[in-house]
């Protein structure tokens, strides 16, 4: 769609229902779900799969039909700002294409056992993926705040799947934490409705563009109390203590597809910065706390990372990581650093999803079983005491190989060492950096990530060497099948992602300075109405 | 009214926050759920306050004295998501108070020589 042309409602091609499919599709698959009978497990393990790769399918077209201009689409072709719009940009595509590619190979994990170790897997699973979807792809304030709540929803359900006491202690402090940063997320939205006068983000960068109103302080506050809602839901320092202990209690499956959550808190945090704070009244609001609450995460979760004693919750550290290297290359300011974040997100959030799913195959059998009574009827199976678990008798002879290689990628991934994508992005946002606009706290930035690449070293192989050269009592590893599609389909993306690091990070460099161009995102949200304000 | 509407927002909201803080599940329950009826006030409040003003249906050409309809809608969806999310957050409470044998939000009792905020004299 061309964005210069006016905002009348014009006929829908088909091919534009395109957009809403990832958030339509998933839901009504989920609801037939919860009408099936969980005995029929194969059945609703390959309507899942099929939904999955269909949004996956969708992504991956969707990243190369907005390369040149964004796709609105307006529900029920009322016009914005009046009605709902999503729209689908290069940054919502790409990270479309992530969440699409890490839950195709979670869920492919779960066919090996952890679908049924409990009721309900794969509805929720689904809906999980129809609320990050749906908060990638909505143009409003308000729907962010239902997606949001719909991908918590489904998040609880999988952070207890599995049950046993360690899940529900976890899973306990989680839902607190996220009931209460919803509330923030909630005052911050009314704040910014009650000064302003709308939630539909382009409406709300036009009306910044033009003359200020009475109470612009009142707006920066609840934008304040919005970024926390966001920074508490991407594990910032200080408000991401909930993190490594729910991932780490999480089953593996669950833990990896959470992996991508706390890149959604990210990902709105990038769109609003540059959308609403990157021109106009409130230009680069928020910048200098983004970059110090960056580096402070990638210090503490450096540090959590050398402490980290099992795979799992070295495994969440990274992704504490991995948020503040994104956080703080926003704050520098600097364009080309923050495209070398963006090509970093994409490959670090892969690596530390296969990381949870290595770490669970390593580990099984060697941590004493864990005591767990059902607490309701139908609640608990145990995974491993399953008769008809057919997948998972085929014991490759070269598990412990397969299982260290995808380690030792995994690690040089995380790490950001060479020759993989995760080098490739750190030296993106170095160079990046040191030519921003504000070298003097980028050398911060550089120092912080450096010292992180050892940090980040020094424990995984330690953990690598324990978990896979020193001789246990316990049988070697098994690994599934499907269980090794789902890892080496997550660690071929990356290093695909690698070995086309030259158009990847071109796609990022673009989705930048599409970004940092806001006017435009109006114009096509709003049509030529884009003017500012009366 | 505007006094005893912030009043009773900042009452909610502040007896909601020291109830999160207690150590016992049922508290923090409590808690959550006084703290979100103070933010629907709130939201409710962000209309900014009218009385006697239509909604926007029937308003007739006197279009400036509506009330807005926005903040309404709003609260309606944040109320049923509160509602539901509590009631989950009961669910796992009780779950927890199943397995554990405890109502304490670590899931399990302070150790007695520590100190408890809950009890100054244990």
């Amino acid at each position: 769609m061309n964005p210069a042309v006016t905002n009348l409602p014009a006929a829908v091609a088909w091919s534009d229902h395109i957009v809403v499919l990832p958030v339509v599709l998933p839901i009504a698959v989920a609801g037939a779900m919860f009408l099936l009978d969980e005995r029929r497990r194969r059945l609703k393990a390959s309507l899942t799969f099929a939904t999955v790769a269909a949004m996956t399918g969708i992504a991956l077209v969707l990243v190369g039909w907005v390369a040149e201009a964004p796709k609105v689409y307006r529900l029920g072709n009322w016009a914005a700002p009046y009605g709902i719009v999503l729209v689908a940009d290069r940054l919502s595509a790409t990270m479309l294409a992530l969440s699409g590619i890490l839950g195709l190979c979670a869920l492919v994990f779960s066919f090996a056992r952890w679908g049924r170790a409990g009721p309900r897997f794969h509805g929720l699973f689904l809906l999980l993926l129809m609320g990050v979807d749906g908060a990638f792809l909505t143009g409003d304030l308000f729907n962010l705040f239902v997606f949001f709540e719909v991908m918590l929803a489904a998040s609880y359900g999988l952070v207890l799947h599995g049950s046993g006491e360690t899940r529900i202690r976890a899973g306990l402090g989680y839902i607190a934490v996220n009931l209460v940063a919803s509330l923030f997320f909630l005052v911050g939205v009314s704040l910014i409705y009650g000064t302003m006068g709308t939630l539909n983000m382009a409406d709300l960068a036009r009306r910044l563009a033009g003359p200020s109103p009475a109470d612009l302080a009142l707006f920066e506050i609840g934008s304040a109390i919005l970024g926390l809602a966001f920074l508490i839901k991407c594990s910032a320092w200080p408000l991401g203590f909930w993190l490594p202990p729910t991932y780490a209690a999480a089953s593996a499956p669950a833990a990896a597809i959470l992996a991508i959550l706390s890149k959604v808190g990210i990902y709105v945090v990038v769109r609003l910065s540059l959308l609403v704070f990157g021109e106009g009244l409130s230009a680069g609001f928020g910048r200098p706390v983004l970059l110090a609450t960056g580096l402070a995460t990638i210090a503490y979760g450096t540090v959590g990372l050398v402490g980290a004693r099992d795979l799992t919750r070295a495994a969440g550290y990274a992704v504490m990581v991995s948020s503040g290297t994104v956080l703080a290359a926003l704050g520098t300011g600097s364009d080309a650093a923050l495209a070398g974040a963006l090509y970093y997100l994409f490959g670090s959030t892969l690596a530390a999803g296969a990381l949870f799913l290595l770490a669970e195959v390593l580990q099984r059998g060697r941590a004493p079983a864990e005591a767990a009574g059902p607490v309701f009827a139908d609640e608990y199976r145990d995974p491993f005491d399953d008769e008809d678990a057919t997948d998972v008798g085929s014991v490759l002879p070269t598990g412990v190989a397969v299982l260290g290689v995808g380690f030792l990628l995994c690690t040089l991934m995380l790490a950001g060492v060479p020759p993989l994508a995760g080098f490739v992005g750190k030296l993106a946002i170095f160079v990046g950096v040191a030519a921003g606009p504000a070298p003097a706290a980028g050398w911060w930035l550089v120092a912080a990530l450096t010292l992180s690449s050892l940090g980040t070293l020094m424990p995984l192989v330690r953990l690598g060497i324990l978990n896979l050269w020193v001789t246990h009592d316990a049988p070697p590893p098994q690994l599934g099948r499907s269980e090794l599609a789902a890892i080496a389909g997550l660690l071929a993306t990356c290093l695909a992602l690698s070995l086309w690091g030259g158009p990847a990070l071109a796609y990022a460099d673009a989705t930048v300075s599409w970004l940092t161009q806001p006017q435009d995102y109006v114009r096509a949200v709003l049509g030529q109405a884009g003017g500012p304000a009366t | 009214m505007e006094l005893v509407l912030s009043l009773g927002i900042g009452v909610l909201a502040a007896a909601g926050v020291w109830l999160i803080l207690r150590p016992r599940t049922f508290q923090v329950v409590l808690g959550l759920s006084l703290l979100s009826y103070a933010v629907n006030l709130f939201i409710f409040a962000m209309g900014r306050l009218t009385v006697g003003a239509p909604p926007v249906l029937g308003a007739g050409p006197d279009i400036v004295s509506v009330d807005d309809p926005v903040p309404q809608a709003l609260v309606l969806t944040a109320v049923v998501i509160s509602f539901a999310l509590t009631a989950l957050f009961l669910v796992v409470l009780l779950a927890a108070r199943g397995v554990t044998g405890s109502d304490h939000v670590d899931g399990r009792e302070p150790h007695p020589a520590e100190p408890s905020p809950g009890h100054p004299d244990a």
